[in-house]
Formats: structure tokens, sequence, C-alpha cells
């Protein structure tokens, strides 16, 4: 049987699992019904032009996993941000891990999206919220929508602010050979409250595990969102993120994303700009190499007058990596005094690897103020040479000039402690020790 | 302690140095003096070994041992440094940091062991204070958003820090106000000694009122065409460099 053929078959036996009484049933079903009709996107889909899904879905994968895991903390603890307080949602093969996680429903929800589908005290804002953001027609979201069931649930309440950041990981054990996983989140941030997210994936042994997450981000007016997605996984684990995002009238959200490992990863990240003087920032850091592949496809729609969004990507590929970016901001006609941003530069470390680019803008409105750039280019060889006659050698002065150009996207990252361990991250990558603390 | 002979050099095909003699010893000063093209910085660049320029006649020796096969950060562990005209930007990488790196690594190629943080606190602050650089400087991002003026006098500091043998400094004095000029060209004179040599490459005499010159080269069309003391420096000045043309 074909891996579409199992996912469709096995549904059933999925929602026999849990109560069809809950109130995104008939929505699992009709995602189901365009999943079945669309089925996985290939290569003659525009928007999959350079990535192909084909390797992934020919493979079988365990839809359920067959039995609760637990995971000793001291052995996962450096995929937490130990060193600070934060509330944690972890899930352990797709399960919930009471043990390793730090919930709350103190002034403010962090919890299961388990628990908020089948309490009566959530069917409200499940209600208004659940898969209200989402594309329709996108058959990997309908997938997901189809099965969701567990992820995080988080809540900010009207001027709340969330005092610790909030992780969400998802590990993976290997004890199902392959395994595919979908989890499900939704985060409201009420008017005028503010939260940071940390959002991880994390096989914990070589094994063939795909991930078709979605995400749903509402912010409401005054609210502020802080994003974090680290994708630094083993080479067996493939990403797809599909994350939308819902801002309303003065609102503040960025959503930062470190692809740093993986098989393949495709980031889907869509912004809706439903209200005016919004404020909107994607940024990125991909480094690759290996047979590795990411693929960053994002969306900013400004709806609305007067807002603000400002993209920034940097790749840097090597040894046949693949990289590719598409771009596409789209600028309603009532959305005049618009400001849109877009940068992605990348740098090929070899004659290897490949990087594919792609800004696409498509402005309805006359009174705005939109750029784009995006470049592939090598390491300055005079810059090389600077670095070299002050007695370093070449190989780290490479590592220290791609460090400095993936720099200015972590300037903007708003946890100390995050930065560091992105930069000591970025520095492993290279393969150099930089000889100091950064 | 540098001695060059018959040197010639291309880039990109382009023949820019033909025939070049130089013999610097320990403690002495030369300026290499010059109209815009005739050769200044690529010979400062292949002293330094840039490897976007061919050797293709002529030898180097530093104190004796012949610089052909060094790499750029060969060269600078054996004592080259060069002060870049146009210094390079890297953001996310502090003056500090970029200093205790080059320090360490030409520390071990000398199969040396870093050097001790309370040592290198001492030495940064020692220099940083010979060419009036406060700390706030010291842990903004190399050469980012830097003045000409802040560019130049870093690179004095990373001299001073890595106190070359022989130090190169290409058109130091461009962009500099008279102000930053003094600064810049006293840090350099507190650090020569007997053992230290230093080629100052410029266009206009004005840099050589501070670092006063034991010997002054004319270089014109990749070659030296003429010699002489201090006073050569001023009679370019008054003259320009029409005549040196003439003669060449």
């Amino acid at each position: 049987m074909e891996f579409k053929e199992k996912l469709l078959a096995s549904h059933l036996a999925f929602e026999e699992q849990i109560d069809f009484s809950d109130p995104v049933h008939q929505t699992r079903l009709e995602s189901l019904k365009t999943f079945e009709k669309k089925g996985f996107p290939s290569r003659k889909d525009e928007a999959w032009k350079y990535t192909s899904l084909n390797a992934l879905t020919r493979q079988d994968y365990a839809l359920f996993p067959k039995t609760e895991t637990t995971i000793e903390l001291k052995k996962v603890k450096k995929y937490f941000l130990y060193e600070i307080d934060t509330y944690k949602v972890v899930f352990i093969d797709g399960v919930y891990s009471p043990f390793l996680s730090d919930t709350t429903h103190d002034g403010l929800d962090v919890c299961l999206m388990s628990a908020a589908l089948s309490k009566a005290k959530y069917r409200k804002l499940i209600d208004t919220y659940f898969n209200k953001t989402t594309d329709k027609e996108d058959s990997l979201t309908a997938l997901n929508t189809s099965y969701s069931q567990e992820g995080a649930y988080v809540y900010i309440p009207k001027s709340v602010v969330a005092e610790k950041p909030i992780e969400v990981i998802h590990f993976s054990t290997g004890k199902e050979k392959a395994l595919w996983l979908q989890p499900r989140n939704l985060i409201v941030v009420d008017q005028n409250a503010q939260v940071q997210i940390i959002e991880r994936h994390q096989s914990l042994k070589s094994h063939d595990v795909v991930t078709n997450a979605v995400t749903e981000i509402y912010a409401h007016q005054d609210a502020f969102v802080d994003y974090y997605k680290i994708q630094n996984d083993l080479p067996t684990a493939s990403l797809i993120d599909n994350t939308y995002i819902a801002q309303e009238k003065n609102s503040s959200v960025s959503v930062h994303t470190f692809s740093l490992g993986g098989k393949l990863i495709r980031n889907n990240l869509n912004f809706y700009l439903n209200g005016q003087h919004c404020h909107s920032t994607l940024k990125g850091v991909t480094l690759l190499q290996d047979q590795q592949h990411v693929d960053h496809y994002t969306l900013v729609d400004h709806a609305s007058p007067n807002c603000e969004s400002h993209q920034d990507y940097k790749g840097i590929f090597s040894q046949g990596s693949r990289g590719v970016f598409n771009g596409k901001i789209y600028v309603d006609q009532l959305a005049q005094k618009t400001n849109a941003f877009q940068q992605n530069n990348n740098l090929l470390l070899d004659d290897q690897a490949t990087v594919n680019t792609k800004p696409q803008l498509e402005i309805f409105a006359d009174d705005v103020k939109c750029s784009h750039g995006c470049t592939v280019g090598q390491l300055d060889e005079d810059a090389l040479f600077y670095l070299q006659s002050r007695g370093i050698p070449k190989k780290e002065a490479k590592a220290l000039m791609t460090y400095a150009f993936a720099n200015n996207v972590l300037e903007s990252v708003e946890l100390p402690i995050l930065k560091k361990r992105i930069n000591k991250l970025i520095a492993e990558k290279l393969g150099v020790n930089l000889g100091f603390d950064l | 302690m540098l001695t060059i002979e018959n040197l010639h050099a291309k880039v990109e095909g382009k023949q820019i140095l033909n025939g070049i003699d130089l013999d610097v010893k320990a403690g002495e000063v030369h300026a290499i003096m010059g109209p815009n093209g005739s050769g200044k910085s690529t010979l400062s660049s292949v002293i330094a070994g840039h490897q976007g320029y061919e050797v293709n006649e002529g030898t180097m020796l530093l104190e004796g041992e012949n610089m052909a096969d060094l790499s750029p950060e060969e060269r600078a562990h054996k004592g080259i440094f060069l002060s870049f005209q146009y210094p390079v930007e890297i953001p996310g990488v502090s003056v500090t940091n970029f200093i205790k790196t080059a320090i360490n690594a030409s520390r071990k190629a000398k199969g040396l062991e870093d050097m001790a943080a309370n040592e290198m606190l001492k030495k940064i602050r020692e220099k940083s204070s010979l060419l009036e650089i406060d700390s706030r400087f010291l842990s903004r991002s190399l050469n980012q958003g830097f003045s000409g003026g802040e560019k130049k006098r870093n690179e004095i500091f990373q001299m001073a820090m890595l106190e070359p043998k022989l130090s190169i400094l290409d058109e130091t004095d461009s962009g500099l106000d008279i102000d930053a000029l003094k600064i810049v060209a006293n840090g350099v004179n507190k650090l020569r000694s007997k053992d230290n040599a230093t080629i100052v490459i410029t266009h206009y005499q004005r840099l050589l009122e501070y670092i006063v010159p034991d010997f002054v080269h004319v270089l014109f069309d990749g070659k030296i065409v003429k010699s002489g003391t201090k006073d050569l420096a001023l009679e370019l000045e008054e003259k320009g460099y029409d005549w040196i043309k003439e003669m060449a």
C-alpha cells in the first residue's frame, strides 16, 4: 500500500482512539478529503519546483507510536535552555511527556492541544481559532489538520506578559524505525499580551522521521510575539513546517528560523497582516552541508495599510547541500503606506552546493515602499587576505568570515542565552574553534 | 631584515612591478612614495603574500629566509604586518576577540599555549591607551561603522598587539584629519625600536612630518626610480611627481 493510501485508510482508526464528538471532528474529515483529492505536492506544483517529497513519501511510516517512551532528563538536557527558567511542552515520539514538561494554567495557559480539544472550557477558543488561519487548499496542512490531536496549546490573556519563555520540544527516539509525526500547535496572544516561544524538533538516534507540523499564531491588537525555530536535527530527520500567523492592529511578530541540520526541511511561513501598523520580522540562518536540503517558502500578506515587514535570510551552503528561498510579498490595493523589505543572501563555500532564490512581489497599492534583493556569492578573497595577514590560518579565516556573514540575523535575537547557543552551534558547524567565547 | 631583489609581479595578467630592489635593515624607517598607479599598494600586498599577485621574477628574503612559498599567515607568524588602506568589516566579532584570535593563532603556529587571559587583558589595556582607544571601542564589531580615523587607529592597535618585526603602513594617512594623524603617528613612533623596521607607503609628504623616515624611495611604473633621505620627500612635495616621470 502506498503511504498516501495508508494515511487515508488509517484515519478511522485514528479517530476511534479519540472522541468523535470533539469540536474538530468535522474539520478533520473535510481536511482528509482535501488531502485525498490533492495528495502530496509534486514538483509540477510551482511552489514545489525545487523540492521533491518523492523520496520521503515513497517510504512507509508508523503513524501511531506503539508505546509511551520515557527519556532520562540528563540525556536530553542540552536540547533545553536549561540555564534559564522556562515553561516546557515536551513530546516523545508524538506523545506528551509529563515528566519532561513544565506546563501552567496559572494566569496563562501553556498546555496540550489534546486537552484544549477535549475539555468544554476551551470549546469557545477552539471554535474561534482552530484552523482559521490556514490555507485550506494546502494539502500538507490539510493532512496535518485531518490528524490533528496533539501539540502545544498556548493562550496568553489580555495584558499578560509571559514572564518565562515557552519551549516546545518534539523528541523522536528511533524506537519506531520510521515515524511520521503531525504535531498541531495553537498559540493565541490576546490584546497587549507578550510571549516568547522556542520550538525544536530533535531525533535522538538516526532513523527516518518526518514531521509535518502546523502552527497557528494569533497576535491580537498590541500583542508581541517572539518566536524561534531551531532546526538542528540529525541528517535522517525531515521537517515540513507550516506556520500561519494572523496579526491585528499594532501587533508585532517576529520569527527566527535557524536551519542547521536535517535531511529535508521545508518552511512554509505565512504572515497575514489584518490590522494597521503591524510589524513583522522574518529572519533566518541556514547553514548546511552534505546532501541536506532546506526550502524557505515565505508569504507576507499586507492586507492592511501602514504595516511594516522585514525579511532577512542568510544561507551558507557546501558539499552538495541545496537551498531554496521563495519569498512572496503581497500588497493589497487597500494597503497604502506599506513598507516591505526582503533580503536573501547566500554564500556558496564550494562548487558542489546549489541555491535557488526567487523574490515574488505582487503589489496592488501605489503608495508603498517595497524592496527585495538576493545575492549568491563566495567569500571575498581580499577579506580573507586581511584576516590571513593577521596570522589567522585560511580555514579559520573562512570560518570567521562565514560567521560574520550570518551574524546580523542573530543581532535581533532577544534571548541572550539563545543567541549564545546559536552562535556556538554555527561556530561548531563551521568546524573550527574561533579562539574566543562567543 | 627585508631584502628585495629584482622583484617582478603581475596581477590578472598585467605586469605591475618591474624589478624592485629594496634593502630594509632593523631599526630603519623607509618611505615609499609615488604617484597613483605606480605600484605602491601592489608592493605591500606582494610582501604580505596576497595570492592574487604572481611573483614572476626576483626574490624576497626576510632575515635571510626566502618568502616565496609562504602563505600570508605564515608571513604574519614570521613578523610581517600590513596596515591596510581599506580594512575589512567583520560584523559580530569584536575588536578584542579579533585580536585575541590573531595573537593566539600566531602563538599556536609557534607551538605556544594561548596567552593567559589576564596577560592578554593587560596588554590590550596598555596598547589601547597608547592609541587613545577606549574600552567601549574595543567591544564594537571590527571596523563596522568605524570612521576612517577609527579604522586606521585600530590597524595600528593591532600592529601594537602583534609586535611585528616589519610593519608596512599602506596609505595610513588617507582619510585622517590632523588630530587622528598625530595619534596614529605617535603610536607608530612609540613602537619603533632597534629590532624592528617600518615601511611607510604614502602619496603625500604630510605623514612623514610625523613619522620621520631614514630613507625615501620614489616608485614609478613598478620600479624605484630615485632614493634619498627625508629631504627627497620635501622636494617631491614642492615639485610634484612630474619631474620624476620625466626622469624615468
